[in-house]
């Protein structure tokens, strides 16, 4: 295809922060980017945990954290471990996350997927939104030329076609990128908006001024395999939990009950109390990684983040905004130099694979690869938060008169106790040390 | 799927009986009505009820995080467009093909999550 039969240079599908990078980069270039996004502003349709971590935006914006829409800068992460009665926490904090270049922030992605749709919009893309994608456009040979929209007239055609349209991506599925679609991959994440004074969050959590907390739980979701967070905002806290969604129906327990349930928490519930519901939300994760990953390229598109389930959840990450934003700059400029080189086959959008192997992009996912399915086992799902509890709980109880026991026949008995087998505990260790180390 | 009005015909649904007022005092309602929909007439996901009649797992009722597939005193099932979060969690758990098919709204309708 060249230029003159075609719309535009690019076509960028989804508002998200993959969508965005792409757009941004190929219009920074000169290229004519359209934009299109279903919902009636970027960001209109996006809810996730939150905490960004925008480190990747140093190449794209300069100084972003003098601009973007922060709540707070995390300061202090910790990662708890609950049973119906117990909590054990590890706790961090550095002064040095809340200094620029920073680390994490808390952020509304309608605020922050807006402000970074906005500096695409400003190098130059056309963004469209309330306008769905409803379908690819090929070419006699099965090349991607364009795609459908609902609009009247809505067809439009592009020299490269860049799919972020996020984890159901039905552009990657009808260009036949992923080989099949297993509801075993994906998650289902539920969060409350709960409103509380700023001076309430500060004094709960113990920070002050931007300062902010991210908590990452296990041992939270009943008997549902998944996880459970608690994120601060400046006004608000986000409290949810994400679900393996093939086990809510075997354990007929909704989404909703799961962060009741969570809340009432004798950990949780002196944190949540009196917050306000200002807002209930629901998404979906795709949660296995390089399991799940779906061919990047065909010829004339290219797919980035959620789309291509690049999004990284391995327990105590989760981290999918940053892969997104990677993936979506990576895409971007493939397309860029592939338009120049004038190849937008396979072959000439071949370069993106190569990108995403050599950045973090799927340097972390191989890393990590084992993680996923780790962290949502049976047995670190519902038998070590008992047996770690239980052993911390008797090392620091003074059972007197008895003398303290020795940790290494604590240790042992507790693991029996739990039922867990010393054959699957070294296992899991050893995989755990090898994704984690 | 009939064009019942769901109210009349819902038995009582888990959500309702696993969530009581307890555990927070919000009902479902009162929780689903903090998050906007921009409601279009026409459904963009349509569930046909002729299918789910053989379905023994039902996993769509227990899974939708906005409860909108009720189940009827009859053993029918009952779906309702209008509050969903277009998550997709119900295509991906029904197991029954053609039963549920998915689509996204019509631009610019269906959730809007807020800007501060
Ligand atoms: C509960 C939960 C907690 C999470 N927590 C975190 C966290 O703390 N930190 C983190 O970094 N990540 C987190 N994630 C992951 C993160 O949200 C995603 O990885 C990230 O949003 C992916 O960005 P994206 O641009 O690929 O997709 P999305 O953000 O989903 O954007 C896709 C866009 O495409 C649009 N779209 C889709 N289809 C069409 C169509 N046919 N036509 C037009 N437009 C279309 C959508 O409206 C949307 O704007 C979390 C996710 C969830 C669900
Ligand atoms: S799981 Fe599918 S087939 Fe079964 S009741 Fe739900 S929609 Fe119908
Ligand atoms: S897409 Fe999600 S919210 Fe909508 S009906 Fe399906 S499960 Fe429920």
């Amino acid at each position: 295809m060249s230029a003159s039969t075609t719309d535009v240079d690019v076509i960028v599908v989804g508002g998200g922060p993959a969508g965005a990078c792409a757009a941004l980069v190929a219009a920074r270039a000169g290229l004519s980017v359209v934009l299109l996004e279903r919902g009636p502003f970027p960001g209109s349709k996006n809810m996730y945990g939150g905490v960004v971590y925008p480190r990747i935006l140093d190449q794209l914006i300069p100084e972003w954290w003098l601009e973007a829409p922060v709540q707070r800068w995390v300061t202090r992460r910790s990662t708890m471990l609950l049973t119906d009665t117990q909590a054990l926490t590890v706790d961090f904090r550095s002064e040095a996350w809340g200094k620029p270049p920073h680390n994490g922030a808390t952020a509304y992605r309608p605020d922050f997927d807006h402000w970074l749709a906005g500096h695409a919009e400003a190098a130059g893309a056309q963004i469209i939104t309330s306008t769905t994608v409803t379908g690819l456009i090929r070419d006699a040979q099965g090349a991607v030329i364009g795609v459908r929209t609902d609009r009247p007239d809505g067809d439009l055609t592009a020299r490269v076609v860049i799919a972020c349209d996020g984890v159901n991506s039905f552009l990657a599925k009808e260009a036949g990128l992923y080989e099949h679609t297993d509801a075993k991959h994906f998650t289902l994440g539920v969060k409350e908006t709960l409103a509380l004074p700023k001076e309430v969050i500060d004094e709960r959590f113990g920070v002050r001024g931007r300062d902010g907390v991210d908590i990452e739980i296990i041992g939270a979701t009943g008997g549902v395999n998944g996880g459970g967070f608690i994120y601060t905002n400046l006004e608000t806290i986000a409290v949810g939990v994400v679900l393996k969604i093939t086990k809510l129906g075997a354990q007929q327990q909704r989404p909703e009950q799961i962060i009741a349930a969570l809340k009432q928490h004798p950990a949780i519930a002196p944190l949540v109390q009196d917050g306000e519901l200002k807002e209930y939300s629901a998404h979906l994760i795709p949660e296995a990684g390089l399991k799940m990953m779906p061919k990047m390229t065909t010829a004339g598109m290219l797919v980035a983040g959620d789309a291509a389930a690049l999004c990284l959840a391995a327990g105590i990450w989760l981290e999918g905004v940053n892969f997104a934003m990677a993936s979506g700059m990576y895409a971007g400029e493939t397309a860029v130099e592939a338009i120049a080189g004038g190849d937008t086959t396979a072959t000439g959008l071949a370069d993106y694979q190569r990108r995403l192997s050599d950045t973090f992009v799927l340097k972390d996912h191989r890393k990590l690869r084992r993680a996923p399915e780790l962290v949502l086992s049976d047995r670190v799902q519902h038998l070590y938060p008992t047996m770690v509890a239980n052993v911390v709980e008797r090392m620091f109880r003074v059972d007197n008169p008895n003398p303290k026991p020795g940790v290494r026949r604590i240790l042992a008995q507790e693991r029996k106790r739990a039922g867990v087998r010393r054959r699957d505990l070294l296992r899991d260790g050893w995989t755990g040390f090898r994704s984690f180390g | 799927m009939s064009t019942v009005n769901p109210a009349e015909h819902v038995s009582a649904h888990p959500a309702e009986i696993l969530a009581p007022a307890a555990w927070g005092g919000l009902s479902f309602q009162e929780r689903m009505a903090t998050a906007e929909f921009r409601i279009h007439h026409q459904a963009h996901i349509v569930v046909d009820g002729s299918v789910c009649e053989g379905c023994s797992t039902r996993e769509c009722i227990v899974a939708c995080p906005a409860n909108l597939f009720v189940p009827t005193s009859d053993g029918g099932l009952v779906f309702n467009h209008e509050q969903c979060f277009e998550c997709g969690t119900c295509y991906l758990v029904c197991n029954k093909e053609g039963a549920i098919s998915w689509n996204y709204p019509e631009g610019g309708h269906g959730v809007v999550f807020r800007r501060t």
